[in-house]
C-alpha cells in the first residue's frame, strides 16, 4: 500500500476530538463535585496518619482547603482539554487526576478526625497484590496471543491447593503446590486453545467451571469433613526488610509486607526486562503480533504460546495462594470473587504492559481497601458502589474513553500452521 | 466450462486485505448445513465422556464402589417418577432460557457471557413488578412482572450491544463486567427500605404477591410437584426465538451480520442496529430466566439467587449448537444433571458440585471434537473452533 | 516456494543444495542452508522496528539473553550500506511506504546469509518507478554472487530481469526459456496454455447525462491518512468509466465512500443529481445503485447461507420477499432459482451453501443479485479477479449490457488490461488523487505505467 506519507498529512481524527471534550466535561463535573461537596461540605482539619506504630507522622491540614485547590485543579484541566486537548500526556494526567481526586475525598471524609492512611496504602498493596498476580499472567498469555479468561479459575485452583497441600505438608510445599497447580490449569487451556484450537474464550469459560466445581466440590467432600487436618494451612508472616522498611511512610508500605508482594515486585520487573530486552520477550512479542512473519524466521510459534501460557498459569496459581496462605488461612468454596476477572481488567487497563497492570492492580486495590476504611469512617457511601468501580471503570477502558488500548495484533486467533 | 486457474489467478486470489477470516462465530457454532454425526453424536459421547471423567473424579474422592450408588441415584433422582421428572422440568426451565440468551447472541456473532447479570436484574425487576404493583388480577399482573423481567434483562443486554457497536468494546469484557456490577446493584437495592422484608437486615427483598406467582402446573397431583407455568414460558419462548431467527427478516439480519458482518453491511444492513437488538433479546431473554426463578420458584430475590446458571448457559448453547430446538433438548439434559445431582448429594454424599465439573467437561468435548473423535475413533465434525476475533475485533 | 522454504513439507522428491540433498523441517533448517524468501505479502511486525524484525530469530544476545540491539543495529547499518538499501533501522515499519518495507525484508535476508533469495510477487505493490529501484537491487545482489529466484506473472519483468525463465504451470515446469531468445507472446502461451486474448465487443458508449457526479471527495482510512485526497469526476449514463491504479491509492475508500460504507470527511457525491454524500448504503440500494465488492468472499457473499439467502441478502427488506418483519421464503427460493437460470450460475440447486460453488460461480451469483434490480449505477471493484476464463468474458458482457440499457458504471481495477478492454473513459488514481484521464483509444500500455506511478506529461 502506498499511503501517504505519515506526517504532514496526518488528519486529526473525530473520535479523539470527542475524547478530549468527554474528558473535559468530566474534569468539569469533577470539579463541581469536589466543590460542591467536599469544599463546602467538610470543616475542620484532616489528620492523615503516615507513621508505623506509635510513630508521630501525622499530616494535618484544612480540609475545605483542600477541596478548594482540587476543584481548582480540575476546573484548570477541564480549560485546557476544552480548549486545546493534552495530547499523549492525556492519561497520565488523568492517572494524577484520579489520585488527587481521591485525596480530597479522603481528606473530606477525614474531615473533623484523623485516619490512618498509611494503613490503607498497605491493604491496598495487599488487595492490589493478587490482582496484579492475574493481569500479569493475562498479559505473559496475550502478549502470545492466547486470551486468557481462565485467570480466575487458576487462582482458585491455586488458593485451594495452597491451602490443602500447605496444611498436609506445610506453607512452602503448599505454595509451590499452587503455582504447579496453576500451571496445569494453564497447560490445559494451551491444549484446548492451541492443540485443538478451541475458542480461546470458551476455553477460558471452561477453564472458570471446571475450577469452581472441582474446588466446589473438593472442598466439600474433603476440607469441610476435617478442616483441621486439611484446610488450616495458616497465613505466611511478614518479612521486614532492614534498612529499607525503615525509610518513612514508603518503607512499611512496600518493605514490610509478605512473600507475595515481594514476588510480586519481583515478578513484574523480571517480566518487563523480558518482553521488552530479552530474545525470548521479543520473540514471544512478535508471535502476539504476526505470528506467520515469526513462523518464516524460524521461531515456533505453538512452542512459544505454550511456553508463555503456562508461566501465565504458574504466575497466577501463585498468586491464587494469596488467597489462603497470605490473607485468609483457610480455603473457601469460591473466595476468589471475580479477583481474575478484575485482573484481566488491569491488563487491559494496563495496557498490555507489566507494569501497566500492577498500576492498574493498585488503583483497583485502592478502591478496595477505601470500601473498608468507609465502612470504618461512616461517610454514608453505599460500599457496593465502591466494590462496582473496578468493573466500572474498566468497561470505561474498553469503550475507548480513556484512550483505546491496542491489544497484540492476532490477540485471540489461533494460529494455522499451512 | 472449465474452471482453469491460471498463473495470473493464482496470484490475485485473496485480495488485498488478506484471506477472509475464516469461521467466524455462527459458522461454528450454528452451522447452517448440518451432518448427523455433528448434531448427535458428538454431543452424546460428549455427554459419556464428561461422565466417565466424573465417575473417575468419584473413585479418586470416595472410592469405586460410590460410583453406582452415586449415578443410580443420580439418574433416579432426574427421571424416576413424576417428582424427579417436575424437578427435572424446573431445573430446566431457566437453563432453557438463559441458553436461548446465549445462542441467540452466538447466531448474531456476539459472546454473550452476561446471562448470569441479566438473569439477576430480571429477577429484580420482576419482583419489583411483582409485589410493588398491588391491586391488580393474576391476569394482568403476572404478564406485568414477566414484562418487567424481560424488559431490566433487555436493557442490561442492550448496555453491552450499545457499547459494542457505537464504540467497539468488546461484549465478553463489557457482559463480564456487567455481571458483577449487576450483583452489587441488586446487593445494594435489596438493602433499601422499599424493597428489604421486614424485620430483616440480611439484603433479601419481599416476596412477590400471589397474584404475580406463575402457576403451578401439577399440584393437582400432589401439592409439593414445582412445575410451574415457567416451563410453558421457556418452550414458547424457544419456539419464538426460532421464528424469529428463520422466519423475519430480523433473524435474517442476525444470521448474516453473525455469519459475516462484511457482506451483511455491504448488502446495507446495520451491523450497528443487528448488534444491539440482538443483544437487547438476548439480555431479555436472560432477564425471563431470571424472572422466571423469582415468580415461579423463590419468590424473592437474595443475592446469588442466580446459581450460576447463566454461566452453565454457555456450556448449553455450545452443546445445542445454538439451535433452538438443541437449546431446548441440552437444557433438559442439565435440568435432569442438576435435578438428580440433588439427589446424589443426599442419597450418596457425592457433592452437587460435581455437576458443574461435569457441564465443564461436556463443553471441552463439544468444543473440540478431536479430542472426542481421539478418544472414540469415529469420525466426528468440525468444531466450535475460533468463534470470537480477539478484543479488538 | 513453500516448500524450498520449509513451510510446507515435500511428499516426494528432493532439494539439492550446492549438490547436497536438503531437508527442510521448517523455516529455521531453509534459513540455516541459506535460502531467504521474500514473501509477496511482507512477514514484518507493524509494531517493531526495522532492527528488531531484521534480527527476529537470529537476536544476538548475551549469556542472559538479553538482546545487544547495539551490535544488530550496527550490523543493520552495514548491511544497508553494503546493498544500497538506506533505511533508518530505528523506524517502526508500519510508518514505511511499502517499497522501504520491502527493503527491509531484504536486508532481513541478508542478516541471515542467505545465499538463495526467493522474491514471490515483488513488483505487486510497487509503482514502475519503485520496481526500478527494486530491479537495481536485485541486480547488485547478482553482482555479489547471490543466486536469486524471482516468482513473478509479468513478462516484461521477467525478460528484463532474468538470465534463466522456467515456466510454472499447475505445479509443473512446462517450459524453459532465455530472455532474448523467447518473444513475450511465446511465454505468455506457456505460462496460461493457451492464448488469451480480452476483447469485449461493444459498440460506442452513448453517454446521456451525468448519473454519478463526485466533487471534492476526502476520504479518510482507517490509518487516519487522506486515502482519497479531493476526487471530483462525473460518470455518465450508459458509460463505462475505469479507474487504473496501483493497489492503495485510495481506490478501495473512494469505492466505499460512493457506496456509503465510509463516510466521506469532505465533498459531494451525487447520484442522478440527488446529493446521497451521508445517506446509509441501504439507501444507495433502493436508488439504483448496484456494488460489485473487490474480495467476494469477504465482502459480498455470506458463505455459509444457501444462494437463495445470498440472492436476496440486499432486498429481502421488501415486498414480495417479506411483509412486514416475516420472510417469504417460497417467493425468495422461485426468485433465486429464476437468477441462477438467468446468470447461468452452475450449480445443483438454490439450496446449496454458496461456500461449495467455485470462485466464478460465486462471483456470478454476485452479479445476479446486483444487476437483477433496477441499475442507475453499478459500482464494480475487481469484477473478474480470481475468476475462470469463461465467467470473465460473462461478466463483461453483461456489464456492457447494463451499459446500453442506460446504467452509468465504474470499473475499479488493478489490471490493467480490463481497464482498457472494457471502459470508455479511464481515470488513474495515485494517492488519493486523479491524475490522469484519457480513454483507451488514446493511450496505451506504457503510458498508462507512467500515469499510475504519478508522472503525468
Amino acid at each position: 500500500m502506498t499511503t501517504v506519507e505519515a506526517a504532514g498529512n496526518q488528519v486529526r481524527i473525530p473520535s479523539e476530538v470527542r475524547r478530549q471534550r468527554v474528558l473535559g466535561v468530566v474534569y468539569l463535573l469533577l470539579a463541581i463535585v469536589v466543590a460542591w461537596f467536599f469544599a463546602m461540605g467538610s470543616e475542620g482539619d484532616a489528620t492523615f496518619r503516615l507513621g508505623e506504630g506509635g510513630q508521630d507522622l501525622d499530616l494535618t491540614f484544612s480540609a475545605a482547603g483542600m477541596g478548594w485547590v482540587t476543584a481548582a485543579i480540575f476546573a484548570f484541566l477541564a480549560g485546557l482539554h476544552l480548549t486545546r486537548g493534552l495530547g499523549r500526556r492525556t492519561n497520565l494526567v488523568l492517572a494524577f487526576a484520579l489520585a488527587l481526586f481521591a485525596f480530597a475525598f479522603l481528606a473530606w471524609a477525614a474531615a473533623g478526625s484523623s485516619f490512618s492512611l498509611l494503613g490503607m496504602l498497605r491493604t491496598t498493596v495487599a488487595a492490589a497484590t493478587p490482582i496484579a498476580f492475574g493481569g500479569l499472567s493475562g498479559v505473559l498469555c496475550e502478549r502470545v496471543a492466547v486470551i486468557n479468561i481462565g485467570i480466575e479459575g487458576m487462582l482458585l485452583t491455586g488458593a485451594f491447593m495452597a491451602a490443602f497441600i500447605g496444611t498436609l505438608t506445610n506453607q512452602w510445599v503448599g505454595l509451590l503446590a499452587a503455582t504447579v497447580s496453576g500451571g496445569v490449569m494453564a497447560l490445559a487451556l494451551a491444549v484446548l486453545a492451541i492443540r485443538y484450537r478451541v475458542d480461546q474464550i470458551i476455553a477460558g469459560v471452561v477453564i472458570n467451571i471446571f475450577a469452581l466445581g472441582l474446588t466446589s466440590f473438593l472442598s466439600s467432600q474433603i476440607l469441610v469433613e476435617n478442616s483441621e487436618r486439611f484446610n488450616r494451612p495458616g497465613v505466611v508472616q511478614a518479612i521486614r526488610i532492614p534498612v529499607l522498611a525503615d525509610i518513612p511512610v514508603i518503607g512499611p508500605i512496600l518493605f514490610n509486607q509478605n512473600i507475595f508482594v515481594y514476588t510480586l515486585w519481583i515478578t513484574v520487573a523480571a517480566t518487563t526486562y523480558g518482553l521488552f530486552r530479552t530474545r525470548w520477550g521479543l520473540r514471544s512479542r512478535a508471535v502476539g503480533e504476526h505470528p506467520k512473519a515469526a513462523d518464516t524466521l524460524g521461531i515456533n510459534v505453538y512452542r512459544m504460546r505454550y511456553l508463555n501460557v503456562l508461566l501465565g498459569g504458574l504466575v497466577a496459581g501463585f498468586g491464587g495462594a494469596y488467597f489462603t496462605l497470605g490473607s485468609v488461612g483457610a480455603f473457601n468454596e469460591n473466595m476468589t470473587a471475580g479477583r481474575g476477572f478484575i485482573g484481566l481488567a488491569a491488563m487491559i487497563f494496563g495496557r498490555w504492559h507489566p507494569v501497566g497492570a500492577l498500576a492498574a492492580a493498585l488503583v483497583f486495590g485502592f478502591a478496595d481497601s477505601l470500601q473498608v476504611r468507609l465502612g470504618i469512617l461512616d461517610v454514608g457511601i453505599p460500599s457496593d458502589f465502591l466494590l462496582m468501580a473496578p468493573y466500572i471503570v474498566t468497561i470505561i477502558v474498553v469503550a475507548g474513553v480513556v484512550g483505546r488500548a491496542r491489544p497484540p495484533a492476532a490477540d485471540g486467533q489461533p494460529y494455522v500452521k499451512e | 466450462m472449465t474452471e482453469e486457474r491460471t498463473a495470473l489467478e493464482l496470484e490475485t486470489e485473496g485480495g488485498p486485505k488478506g484471506p477472509r477470516p475464516r469461521g467466524t462465530l455462527r459458522e461454528r457454532i450454528a452451522p447452517s448445513s448440518v451432518d448427523w454425526r455433528t448434531v448427535l453424536l458428538v454431543p452424546l459421547l460428549a455427554v459419556v465422556a464428561a461422565l466417565a471423567v466424573g465417575a473417575i473424579i468419584i473413585a479418586l474422592t470416595e472410592g469405586p464402589e460410590d460410583i453406582s450408588t452415586a449415578y443410580a441415584a443420580l439418574f433416579r433422582g432426574a427421571f424416576m417418577g413424576v417428582g424427579p421428572i417436575s424437578e427435572t422440568l424446573v431445573n430446566a426451565t431457566p437453563l432453557i432460557l438463559a441458553g436461548l440468551s446465549v445462542a441467540i447472541g452466538f447466531q448474531a456473532g456476539l459472546f454473550n457471557i452476561g446471562a448470569e447479570g441479566q438473569m439477576t436484574i430480571g429477577g429484580m425487576t420482576a419482583v419489583l413488578a411483582g409485589f410493588m404493583i398491588t391491586g391488580v388480577p393474576a391476569i394482568v399482573h403476572l404478564p406485568l412482572a414477566i414484562l418487567a423481567g424481560f424488559l431490566g434483562g433487555a436493557i442490561w443486554g442492550g448496555i453491552p450491544g450499545w457499547l459494542r457497536a457505537r464504540t467497539g468494546a468488546h461484549e465478553v469484557i463489557s457482559t463480564i463486567m456487567l455481571n458483577f456490577i449487576a450483583y452489587r446493584l441488586v446487593d445494594f437495592l435489596l438493602k433499601q427500605p422499599a424493597i428489604i422484608r421486614e424485620g430483616r437486615f440480611d439484603p433479601i427483598s419481599r416476596d412477590a404477591l400471589p397474584s404475580a406467582r406463575l402457576p403451578q402446573l401439577l399440584d393437582w397431583i400432589n401439592p409439593s410437584l414445582r412445575l410451574h407455568g415457567g416451563f410453558i414460558l421457556a418452550i414458547v419462548m424457544a419456539i419464538v426465538v426460532w421464528w424469529v431467527l428463520y422466519r423475519t427478516t430480523i433473524g435474517f439480519e442476525f444470521r448474516a451480520v453473525g455469519s459475516n458482518p462484511n457482506a451483511a453491511s455491504y448488502a446495507g444492513m446495520s451491523v450497528t442496529f443487528s448488534t444491539v437488538t440482538v443483544m437487547a433479546f438476548a439480555g431479555g431473554l436472560g432477564g425471563l430466566a431470571g424472572a422466571n426463578q423469582i415468580l415461579g420458584v423463590l419468590n424473592s430475590v437474595s443475592p446469588g439467587f442466580t446459581a450460576q446458571i447463566g454461566f452453565d448457559a454457555i456450556a448449553l448453547a455450545l452443546l445445542g449448537r445454538s439451535h433452538p430446538a438443541g437449546v431446548v433438548l441440552a437444557g433438559l439434559l442439565f435440568g435432569a444433571l442438576r435435578a438428580g445431582g440433588q439427589v446424589m448429594q443426599v442419597r450418596s454424599g457425592v457433592g452437587i458440585d460435581l455437576i458443574t465439573v461435569i457441564q465443564a467437561l461436556i463443553i471441552v468435548f463439544i468444543a473440540a471434537p478431536s479430542l472426542v473423535r481421539a478418544i472414540f475413533r469415529v469420525r466426528a465434525g468440525e468444531g466450535a473452533g475460533q468463534l470470537t476475533r480477539g478484543w479488538s475485533a | 516456494m513453500n516448500i524450498l522454504y520449509g513451510l510446507y513439507e515435500a511428499d516426494e522428491g528432493e532439494v539439492l543444495i550446492d549438490g547436497q540433498p536438503a531437508a527442510f523441517d521448517g523455516p529455521g533448517d531453509a534459513i540455516a542452508a541459506g535460502i531467504g524468501m521474500v514473501h509477496q505479502h511482507f512477514m514484518l511486525v507493524p509494531v517493531f522496528t526495522v532492527t528488531e524484525n531484521v534480527v527476529l530469530g537470529v537476536e544476538p544476545t548475551d549469556a542472559l539473553g538479553r538482546i545487544d540491539y547495539g551490535e544488530a543495529r550496527q550490523k543493520v547499518a552495514e548491511i544497508s550500506a553494503q546493498y544500497g538499501l538506506e533505511v533508518d533501522p530505528g523506524a517502526i515499519i508500519e510508518d514505511l511506504p511499502v517499497g522501504l518495507q520491502q527493503r527491509v525484508e531484504i536486508i532481513k535476508v541478508l542478516f541471515r546469509e542467505a545465499e538463495v533469495i526467493v522474491f514471490d510477487e515483488p513488483t505487486s505493490v510497487l509503482t514502475p518507478q519503485e520496481v526500478e529501484d527494486f530491479f537495481e537491487i536485485v541486480r547488485g545482489l547478482r553482482e555479489s554472487g547471490k543466486g536469486i529466484i524471482f516468482i513473478t506473472h509479468k513478462l516484461g519483468e521477467m525478460l528484463e530481469i532474468a538470465d534463466r525463465i522456467a515456466v510454472l504451470r499447475r505445479g509443473k515446469i512446462v517450459g524453459e526459456a532465455t530472455p532474448g531468445e523467447v518473444t513475450p507472446e511465446e511465454l505468455a502461451e506457456m505460462m496460461v496454455g493457451r492464448p488469451v486474448e480480452l476483447v469485449v465487443e461493444k459498440s460506442p458508449a452513448e453517454p446521456s447525462g451525468p448519473m454519478l457526479e463526485v466533487e471534492d471527495l476526502v476520504v479518510v482510512d482507517h490509518r487516519n491518512h487522506r486515502a482519497v485526497d479531493g476526487v471530483s469526476f462525473q460518470v455518465q449514463a450508459g458509460e463505462i468509466v475505469g479507474v487504473a491504479g496501483v493497489q492503495g491509492n485510495g481506490q478501495t475508500e473512494l469505492v466505499e465512500a460512493i457506496t456509503g460504507l465510509l463516510l466521506p470527511i469532505s465533498g459531494t457525491i451525487r447520484l442522478d443529481g440527488e446529493e446521497i454524500t451521508h445517506t446509509s448504503p441501504r439507501h444507495r440500494h433502493r436508488a439504483g445503485m448496484a456494488h460489485v465488492p473487490e474480495d467476494r468472499q469477504r465482502d459480498g457473499l455470506v458463505l455459509d447461507f444457501d444462494l437463495t439467502e445470498n440472492l436476496v441478502l440486499d432486498a429481502y427488506y421488501d415486498r414480495p420477499y417479506s411483509r412486514g418483519i416475516v420472510m417469504n421464503w417460497v417467493e425468495a427460493r422461485r426468485h433465486a432459482e429464476e437468477l441462477v437460470e438467468q446468470y447461468d450460475v452452475r450449480t445443483p440447486s438454490v439450496d446449496v451453501l454458496a461456500s461449495h460453488l467455485s470462485g466464478g460461480n460465486q462471483q456470478k451469483l454476485i452479479v445476479a443479485r446486483e444487476f437483477a434490480r433496477e441499475t442507475k449505477l453499478i459500482v464494480a471493484s475487481q469484477p473478474t479477479r480470481g475468476v475462470d476464463v469463461g465467467s470473465i468474458e460473462y461478466i463483461h458482457q453483461r456489464i456492457v449490457e447494463e451499459r446500453d440499457q442506460g446504467a452509468a458504471v465504474l470499473i475499479v481495477s488493478s489490471e490493467l488490461d480490463e481497464i482498457m478492454a472494457l471502459s470508455d473513459r479511464i481515470l488513474v488514481m495515485y494517492r488519493g488523487r486523479i491524475v490522469a484521464e484519457t480513454t483507451p483509444s488514446e493511450t496505451n500500455h506504457g503510458q498508462m505505467g507512467l500515469y499510475m506511478a504519478g508522472q503525468t506529461a
